[in-house]
């Protein structure tokens, strides 16, 4: 069996490729990207702490799935913003949208 | 027994329902209920007049509730002797000002909800006698006219509508400290306005001066007092017609008011230590006021500054302590709401001709206008306090309230007799004198609806003017009472 | 007997409210309105005296309001001086009226001359019934509205607009003096009924500066010396308004007030002394100013403060019946003047007494009536002003040398001026190519009956009647008697005004060619500083108009640079202080999850710590 820590590394290292990708991307696609991996590096660890305290409901790996679920919905809605975006601005990069400053 | 202080309160929020369901389109629907409802506040304020029982100290018409009893805060609503020709005069001014507001073109929908929002806030001002109360509708009063102010207002409205909002705001802000502080010094803790001046005239001197002071912070920038007056040139200049009316016939006297419903009778041992100052503050209001409006050459800015002088005449009056000044600041305040929407009002319809308010192009009126000359006449000559129309009453009462208490004081103060005389004239000489200035085609004379918006106005001044005792017999005993409490 | 005093203003009132309301359909009517309207305050006014002399008196009418407690009862005061002014008032104001038809003919605003008229003859009237001083006040005011109304009557012209202006300031700084003259009456004694007045007591000081205050009221409506300024100019008006307001009742509302307070100041001896030189320097000062002046409406404006001047005169030496009497002689002559000017202006159409000359052969009844006038006015016997002057010049010889050396300079200069204007308008040869007509008869006839007036009044006051006139006014009132004119005084006085009456025959008849020129020559400076009316004007506007317009202006430019400049600057202060604050918020949303992102893992570090520590 793959040790504990070898798989919470692996998370760890997904989470902070995600933050950082999200510090420094300013593509929006890229920052939404970059969440999706901090939401799996999460997903990872919900799952493997499931198997880890030995839990017989599952409910962790449930919860994993509804994160997933929630995840696919919200990547649409910030796509659509994206689009959006993209309509009006004709770019998608972060560092050019400067409307609600003041 | 009909709630009548209600209805007088919430009939105008009910017609800006009205008006809030009605289609867009409707612009000449939405007139009418607005029309409709302040006449029905001004028929039931009529009403109010003639069921009050002048013999009597007391509140009356009073309705109490519990609202929030968890604060201990009521929804009590009254009217005595220092309010009711005030809640006439508002509903006089709400209606007139109501009918006078087809100059208003553009987005009527919201302006009908908002001028009859401030209806209620300003008719519940005059009724509340519960701080909690009190406050909301005097905050409530601010909002409508930001939004009046800076939606349908002149060239620098944004800046005029911030200003206006932000000054009171501040006043009302130290209010708010000093109402909280009050609640708490109350065991059972209160909002009574009337029960509460029995704990708080007990209050450490300090502490009395202290929340006098946040109180005449709030009272004196509505009043306005100099030094913190420019809010209100600007906001009656930007202001549209309507609104310039009610904001010097009704707003400016929710401060004076303030003064005698909450900065009196409260801390009567501040108030005596205050009572000269006040008196100086008055002499400034009155030379200074009259002095600048003496130098305007826009005749909107020359009334906003004749109100500052006026308004003084208020303040001496006030300070003066004493029966006859009471009287006098109270009546010169019902009288200085009547002049000055007059006077707004004949401003307004000289603006709607000229599309233009500076006095240097007017000149030769009386020819083509020769009904219009007659009423700025009359109303000039209100103003100035000529015996006979209403002006002098109040002007007169209020000096010599002043004069028994501040003999020198009263006597430089007179001298704003003479300058108000000369602005006044002096504008008169501008516009309706001399030789025509430009193309006497522009200035058709009045059309009927317009006198009929002034004739009530002049009529009024006339009454009072000959029996002021019309006017003066609703405040006699309240002020009788409130200096009963003072001394 | 039923009280109807109190009903003599009121149909005037009631004229000046249809004419003013409905004068666009009367138009021609509204003339006959206002006309009848005084006459039947004439009839009224003559059964109120007819009732006077039948034992009736003074009688409340009601509340007006309450004052410190005390209520202000407004009442009519009925007695010999309010007898005598109701009279005047009325007979003048409807023979002016009934010259006004003819006079204001084709005004395009006539129904609104006829308001005007009515309102002021209205306000006067209330004015002498008043029987106190808070009542008196709310008149006064009124016919110093009217006044404003009528001198700025033709209203195109700047001049006019400017004239009311000055009239109604003016006269408004002496009000506001009489205001708190009033303040400081009743402060002192608790009452503002006239009738009270003799009981008045109160702290000396008080009383004192009471009356004071209560003259300079008179001061300004009566045109005295200083505030004189406004009456000249107010000729600017129409000369039938010049004839009533501003020579035969409204300025002598001053003098009005002065002998109705007449016991407040007659217990002040300083205060009548000041009342008595303020009318000597009037008097004799507008009497020089006429000497030379060469428009015919301001010779006279300047000869009615001189007269004004003299009555003050004669009220402060203590002749109460003395001022009272020339105050009634001045407004029947003085009416007659004016309206003889107007009829003169109306027929040669300028005012400019050079121009004219050699009118009496063309303007029969205009000419006889102004001789009429003009030989009143100089004191000729046994015309009106002769007695009247007399008493004046009687009260004040003896005890008060210089005043009375003043009013007798006064008198002579009175005679030139007089005789001069008189000359040169109506004898002599025609100077200028001017075209003339006798006036209608409408103007005609009250130069008749106010000539009448001007011939007659006087001898009411005459020794040959016994002086019946200062008996009816010393009716019921407790004045010091006063001295009756002894034969030097009179034959002095005669003296004088047939000495200036021929001294102007002979500078401006037998030696026209060279005489007046030669004078002027001469007396250069003289001349120029009485042509300028003693630079007065001049040193007012530059020491008063302009230094406070200077202020004005001073004072706005302070409110928006220092008072508004406050305001501003604190809401910039707060503004600039968001501006530093705000670039915190620099509106990426990376950079505010990077912060949180540190944020997050200093918690994390400090709670990691604390586990450390703890193990």
């Amino acid at each position: 069996m793959i040790p504990v820590h070898f798989l919470l590394e692996v998370s760890a290292v997904l989470f902070c490729a995600g933050i950082y990708g999200v510090l420094t991307r300013r593509n929006v696609i890229g920052i939404l990207i970059s969440i999706e991996l901090i939401l799996n590096a999460a997903n990872l660890n919900l799952v493997l702490f499931d198997r880890y305290w030995g839990s017989t409901d599952g409910l962790g790996q449930i919860f994993a799935l509804f994160i997933v679920a929630i995840a696919a919905a919200g990547s649409v809605v910030g796509l659509v913003l994206v689009i959006a975006i993209y309509r009006n601005g004709k770019s998608i990069f972060t560092d050019k949208f400067n409307l609600l400053k003041w | 027994m009909f709630p009548i202080l209600s209805w007088l309160v919430f009939l105008p929020l009910g017609g800006a329902l009205v008006v809030f369901l009605l289609p867009k389109k409707e612009v000449g629907l939405m007139r009418g209920v607005a029309l409709v409802s302040s006449l029905a506040v001004l028929i039931l304020s009529l009403r109010l007049c003639l069921g009050f029982a002048q013999g009597k100290t007391e509140m009356q018409f009073v309705e109490v509730s519990p609202w929030i009893p968890q604060m201990n805060v009521m929804y009590f609503l009254g009217v005595d002797g220092l309010s009711v020709s005030l809640v006439f005069l508002t509903a006089l001014l709400g209606f007139l000002a109501c009918a006078a507001s087809g100059c208003i073109l553009h987005r009527q929908k919201e302006y009908f909800i908002l001028y009859q929002l401030l209806m209620t806030g300003m008719m519940g001002t005059f009724v509340a006698l519960d701080f909690f109360l009190f406050y909301i509708f005097w905050e409530l009063v601010l909002i409508p006219m930001y939004f009046l102010i800076g939606i349908w207002g002149g060239p620098r409205r944004e800046y005029a509508a911030m200003k206006f909002f932000l000054y009171t705001l501040a006043g009302s802000v130290l209010m708010l400290v000093a109402i909280i502080t009050v609640y708490f010094s109350a065991t059972p803790h209160s909002f009574n306005m009337l029960e509460l001046r029995n704990v708080t005239s007990t209050l450490d001197f300090p502490l009395q001066i202290f929340l006098f002071l946040a109180f005449f912070a709030a009272f004196a920038i509505k009043v306005p007092i100099f030094p913190f007056h420019t809010w209100l040139p600007d906001a009656h200049v930007e202001a549209p017609t309507p609104i310039s009316v009610i904001l010097a016939g009704v707003l400016l006297k929710l401060g004076a008011y303030g003064f005698f419903r909450i900065g009196f009778p409260l801390f009567p041992a501040a108030a005596h230590y205050f009572s000269f100052a006040l008196a100086i503050l008055g002499l400034l209001n009155v030379l200074y006021g009259a002095c600048v409006a003496m130098a305007q050459t826009d005749f909107k800015k020359m009334i906003a500054y004749s109100s500052v002088s006026h308004m003084g005449f208020v303040l001496l009056g006030l300070a003066a302590m004493n029966a006859t000044g009471f009287n006098g600041a109270l009546l010169e305040m019902f009288n200085h709401g009547i002049i000055t929407g007059a006077m707004f009002l004949l401003v307004g319809m000289l603006y709607d001709r000229a599309h233009t308010r500076d006095l240097n192009q007017f000149g030769g009126l009386s020819g083509p206008m020769p009904v219009y000359a007659f009423y700025l006449t009359f109303c000039s000559l209100a103003s100035l306090g000529l015996p006979g129309l209403n002006g002098f009453v109040g002007e007169f009462l209020s000096l010599a309230g002043s004069f028994a208490s501040y003999r020198i004081l009263t006597a430089i103060s007179a001298l704003g007799l003479i300058i108000t005389a000369g602005y006044f004239l002096y504008m008169l000489q501008r516009v309706l004198f001399g030789p025509i200035a430009t193309n006497p085609r522009q200035y058709s004379d009045l059309q009927a609806t317009e006198i009929l918006t002034l004739t009530p106005l002049t009529i009024i001044m006339i009454v009072v003017g000959f029996f002021p005792i019309v006017i003066l017999q609703f405040q006699e005993t309240a002020v009788q009472g409130l200096l009963k409490w003072l001394f | 007997m039923v009280n109807v005093a109190h009903l003599i203003p009121l149909f005037p009132f009631l004229a000046f409210w249809v004419n003013i309301l409905l004068g666009k359909t009367l138009h021609r009517a509204s003339a006959w309105i206002s006309i009848i309207a005084s006459l039947i305050s004439m009839v009224l006014s003559i059964s109120t005296a007819q009732g006077f002399l039948a034992g009736a008196g003074s009688y409340p009418l009601g509340t007006w309001l309450t004052f410190f407690g005390q209520p202000i009862a407004f009442g009519v005061i009925v007695d010999p001086l309010t007898v005598m002014m109701l009279l005047v008032v009325t007979v003048v104001a409807t023979l002016i009226m009934i010259y006004s038809v003819g006079y204001m003919g084709g005004d395009p605003h006539f129904s609104r001359y006829f308001a005007y008229m009515s309102l002021f003859t209205a306000s006067m009237l209330g004015l002498v019934l008043a029987d106190n001083l808070l009542m008196l006040y709310i008149f006064w005011e009124g016919v110093g509205l009217c006044s404003y109304l009528l001198i700025a009557f033709w209203f195109e012209r700047p001049a006019a607009a400017r004239a009311g202006l000055k009239a109604f300031l003016t006269t408004r700084i002496g009000d506001t003096g009489l205001l708190l003259g009033i303040f400081l009456l009743f402060a002192a004694t608790g009452s503002l009924s006239f009738t009270d007045l003799s009981k008045a007591n109160g702290p000396e000081w008080m009383l004192m500066a009471a009356a004071l205050l209560i003259f300079s009221g008179a001061v300004g409506k009566s045109a005295q010396f200083p505030l004189h300024v406004w009456l000249p100019d107010a000729m600017e008006g129409p000369t039938a308004v010049s004839a009533l307001i501003h020579a035969a009742t409204m300025v002598a509302a001053g003098v009005y007030l002065v002998a109705r307070c007449f016991v407040l100041f007659a217990a002040h001896p300083v205060c009548l002394e000041v009342v008595a030189v303020m009318g000597g320097i009037s008097a004799l000062m507008a009497a020089s100013i006429a000497s030379v002046n060469n428009d015919i409406k301001k010779v006279l404006a300047y000869s009615t403060i001189s007269q004004l001047g003299l009555m003050m005169l004669g009220l402060g030496v203590g002749g109460y019946s003395a001022g009272t009497f020339h105050l009634m002689t001045h407004a029947f002559f003085k009416a007659l003047l004016f309206l003889c000017a107007g009829s003169i202006i109306h027929g040669v159409h300028t005012q400019d007494i050079r121009l004219m000359g050699g009118l009496f052969y063309r303007m029969k009844t205009t000419g006889i009536t102004f001789v009429i006038g003009t030989l009143a006015i100089a004191g000729v016997p046994p015309l009106s002003g002769f007695w009247s002057k007399d008493e004046i010049l009687a009260q004040a010889f003896g005890p008060h040398p210089v005043l009375f050396i003043t009013a007798l300079l006064t008198s002579f200069l009175t005679a030139f001026y007089m005789a001069r204007l008189m000359l040169l308008v109506l004898f002599g040869k025609s100077r200028s190519e001017l075209q003339t007509h006798e006036s209608p008869v409408t103007m005609r006839f009250p130069l008749v009956v106010l000539s009448f007036f001007a011939l007659f009044a006087g001898l009411l006051g005459s020794p040959w009647m016994h002086h019946a006139f200062q008996k009816f006014l010393a009716f019921q009132v407790p004045y010091p008697s006063e001295e009756a004119p002894s034969k030097f005084v009179m034959g002095l006085s005669i003296g004088v005004s047939l000495l200036g009456i021929g001294l102007a025959y002979s500078i401006y008849i037998l030696h026209r060619r060279f005489l007046p020129e030669g004078i002027r020559a001469q007396f250069g400076w003289l001349y120029r500083l009485l042509m300028n009316k003693y630079y007065i004007d001049e040193i007012y506007e530059a020491v008063f108009v302009q230094p406070f317009l200077r202020l004005c202006r001073l004072s706005f430019r302070f409110d928006m640079a220092a008072i508004d400049g406050v305001v501003n600057g604190i809401a910039n202060l707060v503004r600039r202080a968001g501006g530093i604050l705000r670039r915190l918020q620099s509106g990426f949303v990376q950079n505010y999850l990077l912060i949180q992102t540190i944020g997050v893992l200093i918690v994390i570090m400090t709670l990691l710590g604390k586990l450390c520590f703890q193990f």
